[in-house]
């Protein structure tokens, strides 16, 4: 028998540290909050932040790259010893790539996304209280911010942050003399790696346990918003895939700190022979892209389950193939695990080996385009509404098609040897993950903000927002593709100089204007959000008519989310423009009895008792009707 | 809002506490599991092979820690039973026994270094691997002997009977992981000596 304090106020508190008393005081409600949707928004701000600054250190590096010979005079005053002579120094533009890609990858797109909306969606959408373990989900935020503050704190090191990659492959990451960021600035990269890690399996647990164990009455597996499958099966992801970072980790830091020979061998450093014998680096990509595959898919998976949202409720149809959408997002998940040789093909890798690695990525292609041409077919024909969200769900369809094509023809190993490590591969992953998964959460912001903030952001800049985005995405990443056919490398300082690609320069201008101007497209997004956040719109309890149970609390929040009993759900999340109900939505928790005259044979198919009194129903209604 | 319902409410959540801990497990378990793939894929090269006779101060160390299984078994179905300060002893005696495992892989590592001439440092990875898995499945078992203790700070306070149970059972959860886990890579270890 329970014997936990309970208060007076309707909602059960399950934590240790919140037993005793309960009052609410700044602290507690906005900074050291256990409540699931203020621990959304706090993942969702400081994601946008760094996102903000993941996107200007890649223009900082975007004027290099346009500028090669231009000198830049404000450019010492901003970053003094990094861009002596106003033009940035060659391991700086090293360090601004590799934290630009670590900060997106990592910090945007996989906490500030999952964290988001896993935080905000799974206890709204599933129908509970909180999650699993509130105080482990605040641990989970402090950790990322942690992880945030000392990646950035890299900067002000002596020598830069860290600058082999985001890959960060060794021997440049395990060598602290190899380059300037293989010193502290790798060592604060890996501080903040452990910690970021620790945040992920934190957030990722309670969203596992959460899923499984705390779903209201009637919310079956088969029940739940494609929003909620997508975010678990990338939890399940994260949980396993994180752990094999961590042991790959584990030996780098052996090897940079206590002299071992994992990954280390044949090393003549600045003229002088090194001690290591017998490592192998390929060891690390082994274990590095185990991670690294399935994290790939750990940033999409959101973003596609969003979209599947968005793109059913503004279409005003049910999402097309919700079954089938559900295996493929499950077929990813197993098949993430066995592709990551397809990041390995020229690492003399055995060509047999390589061919099988060919087969699996070849087939992960199927699932993948299960979702789009589903995508497509939900759009087809609906009714659609073009809110902001809308729009940028479209655009991460486009995004994923267009990328996701050039996946399958790197995935071929015999393209791959030539197309690998050049910017054919940037393009590639910029289109399916950048700009798709970005465009995801996006949507996903717009969509919810209303929940989160009880306020609507503004649709025409919305609108703006998304054209100049969506066009200036296209116009930075297209034309790599055929940089990359060139031959060019990527992480070139400065390509540009060699004989043979001087004729990239005019397309290295162009991206780099294009750039910027979906650079000054995000301030009318950053403008919005946060001019919307206090003066916004009141927004209504449903403002988008949706069926989900998060659009059934009240609009203003409570610790517990619904202020009595929590609503059982009856039927699944896509009843729109059912024929024969009264409204083109019917939410979850209505229940077949009260709408007798949309019900199909198929609302009951494992409920015979539902079935019976359908039956009946109709033969009464068919009796009484008119013969046409 | 019904008495009834929140206690129902607080069941269901300690039933989710108790998942997270499984899938906490399961995590853990991929760690190990990457790092003995990394075995593999390292000692597959030339002349990596292993070949070190595992020292038999593991044997007594895979004896103390299956031991240490059993006694927290009786002290769990000690605890059910309601017998609490046979709880509390049995727990002490495993806390002791994980410390007794705990110098055993130490001294595990002194006859390795000292006895056997088998270095953390060298050209030979596949060596430095058995002080890697032993010092990392340490570091589990660190955090395992704070759980153990949290388990036994229950049994003197005044923690209901619910309370003790759930923290008997998510330690158990957490030990007997431990345990297994050492065997695999002891198994691992064996069948990779040469
Ligand atoms: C349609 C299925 C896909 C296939 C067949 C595919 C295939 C590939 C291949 C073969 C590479 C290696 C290229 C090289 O380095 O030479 C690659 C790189 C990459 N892919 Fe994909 N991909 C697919 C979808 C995706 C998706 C959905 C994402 C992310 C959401 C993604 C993200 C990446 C990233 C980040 C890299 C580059 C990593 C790096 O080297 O820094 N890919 N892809
Ligand atoms: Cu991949």
């Amino acid at each position: 028998m329970s014997t936990l304090a309970v208060h007076d106020h309707a909602v059960a508190h399950h934590d240790e540290a919140h037993e005793h008393h309960h009052k609410a005081t700044f602290l507690n409600t906005y900074v050291f909050s256990q409540d699931h949707k203020m621990i959304a928004k706090q993942f969702l701000i400081t994601g946008i932040t760094m996102a903000f600054i993941g996107m200007a250190l890649s223009l900082l590096f975007r004027i290099q790259l346009a500028y090669p010979d231009k000198a830049f005079p404000l450019l010492e005053t901003l970053l003094g010893r990094f861009a002596p002579q106003g033009r940035i120094s060659p391991d700086f533009y090293m360090s601004l790539v590799t934290i630009h890609g670590t900060i997106m990858v990592f910090f945007v797109l996989t906490a500030g996304l999952s964290g988001t909306f896993a935080n905000l969606l799974i206890p709204l959408q599933i129908g509970a209280r909180d999650m699993a373990s509130p105080f482990v989900n605040m641990l989970s935020y402090w950790f990322f911010l942690t992880a945030s503050v000392i990646m950035l704190s890299s900067f002000l090191v002596q020598k830069g942050p860290a600058s082999g990659g985001w890959t960060i492959y060794p021997p440049l990451s395990a060598l602290p003399k190899a380059m300037a960021g293989s010193g502290e600035g790798m060592t604060l990269w890996l501080i903040s790696m452990v910690l970021f890690v620790a945040s992920s399996l934190m957030g990722g647990i309670n969203y596992i346990s959460t899923v499984l164990n705390m779903r209201t009455k009637g919310m079956d597996l088969w029940k739940m918003p494609l929003t909620i499958w997508a975010l678990f099966l990338t939890a399940i992801l994260g949980v396993l895939a994180f752990p094999v970072l961590v042991a790959g980790v584990v030996l780098l830091i052996f090897d940079r700190s206590f002299g071992t020979s994992f990954y280390l061998s044949d090393i003549v450093l600045n003229g002088q022979v090194q001690p290591y014998e017998g490592g192998s680096p390929i060891l690390f990509q082994h274990l590095f892209w185990f991670l690294g595959h399935p994290e790939v898919y750990i940033i999409i998976m959101p973003a596609m389950g969003i979209s599947s949202e968005v793109l059913s409720v503004n279409s005003r149809k049910p999402i097309f193939g919700y079954h089938a959408m559900v295996y493929s997002l499950i077929g990813i998940t197993v098949l993430s695990f066995i592709v990551w040789g397809h990041h390995m093909f020229v690492t003399g890798m055995n060509p047999f080996l390589g061919g099988v690695f060919m087969i699996t990525t070849l087939i992960i292609a199927v699932p993948s385009a299960v979702k789009t041409f589903n995508w497509l077919a939900t759009l087809w024909r609906g009714n659609i509404r073009f809110t902001p969200a809308m729009l940028f769900a479209i655009g991460m369809v486009s995004f994923f098609i267009s990328g996701g094509l050039t996946g399958i023809f790197l995935g071929n190993a015999a393209l791959d040897v030539n197309l690998h490590d050049t910017y054919f591969v940037v393009a590639h992953f910029h289109l399916v993950m950048g700009s798709a998964a970005i465009f995801g959460m996006l949507a996903g912001v717009y969509h919810w903000f209303p929940k989160m903030f009880r306020r609507m952001m503004d649709d025409k800049l919305g609108y703006l927002h998304f054209w100049l985005t969506f066009a200036g995405a296209y116009m930075v990443f297209f034309p790599m593709h055929f940089m990359g056919l060139d031959g060019v490398p990527r992480r070139y300082y400065a390509f540009t100089e060699f004989k043979g690609w001087e004729h990239w320069l005019t397309v290295n201008t162009f991206i780099t204007w294009a750039a910027m101007l979906s650079g000054v497209a995000q301030l009318a997004f950053a403008y919005n959000f946060i001019h919307s956040i206090f003066w916004g719109k009141k927004a209504e309890q449903n403002p988008w008519n949706a069926n989900t149970l998060e659009w059934t609390t009240p609009v203003e929040h409570l610790h517990g989310n619904w202020p009595g009993e929590i609503p059982t759900v009856y039927r699944w999340a896509y009843d729109y423009s059912k024929p024969g109900a009264e409204d083109d939505f019917i939410p979850q928790t209505v229940p077949f009895s009260q709408t007798m005259s949309s019900n199909l044979p198929h609302d009951f198919e494992d409920n015979p008792g539902g079935l019976e009194e359908y039956n009946k129903w109709t033969a009464a209604h068919k009796a009484s009707e008119p013969v046409k | 809002m019904i008495m009834a319902q929140i206690q129902q409410e607080d069941r269901v959540n300690l039933g989710a506490k108790k998942f997270s801990m499984w899938i906490f497990i399961f995590t853990s378990f991929m760690f190990f599991a990457a790092l003995t793939s990394g075995f593999i894929v390292y000692s597959g090269q030339k002349g990596h092979a292993l070949d070190v006779k595992m020292p038999t101060t593991f044997i007594f160390s895979t004896i103390v820690i299956l031991l240490s299984s059993v006694t927290l078994y009786m002290a769990s179905t000690a605890a059910k039973k309601l017998e609490w300060e046979k709880q509390k002893f049995l727990l002490w005696v495993t806390f002791a026994l994980g410390i007794v495992f705990l110098v055993l892989q130490i001294q595990a590592w002194y006859i390795l270094t000292y006895k056997m001439g088998v270095y953390f440092v060298g050209p030979n990875a596949s060596r430095t691997f058995i002080y890697v898995f032993t010092g990392m499945h340490l570091l589990h078992i660190l955090a395992g002997l704070a759980v153990v203790l949290n388990a036994i700070k229950g049994t003197y306070g005044s923690v209901t009977q619910v309370k003790n149970l759930y923290k008997m059972e998510m330690t158990s959860i957490f030990w007997h992981f431990l345990d297994i886990i050492w065997i695999y890579l002891y198994v691992f270890l064996l069948l990779n000596q040469n």
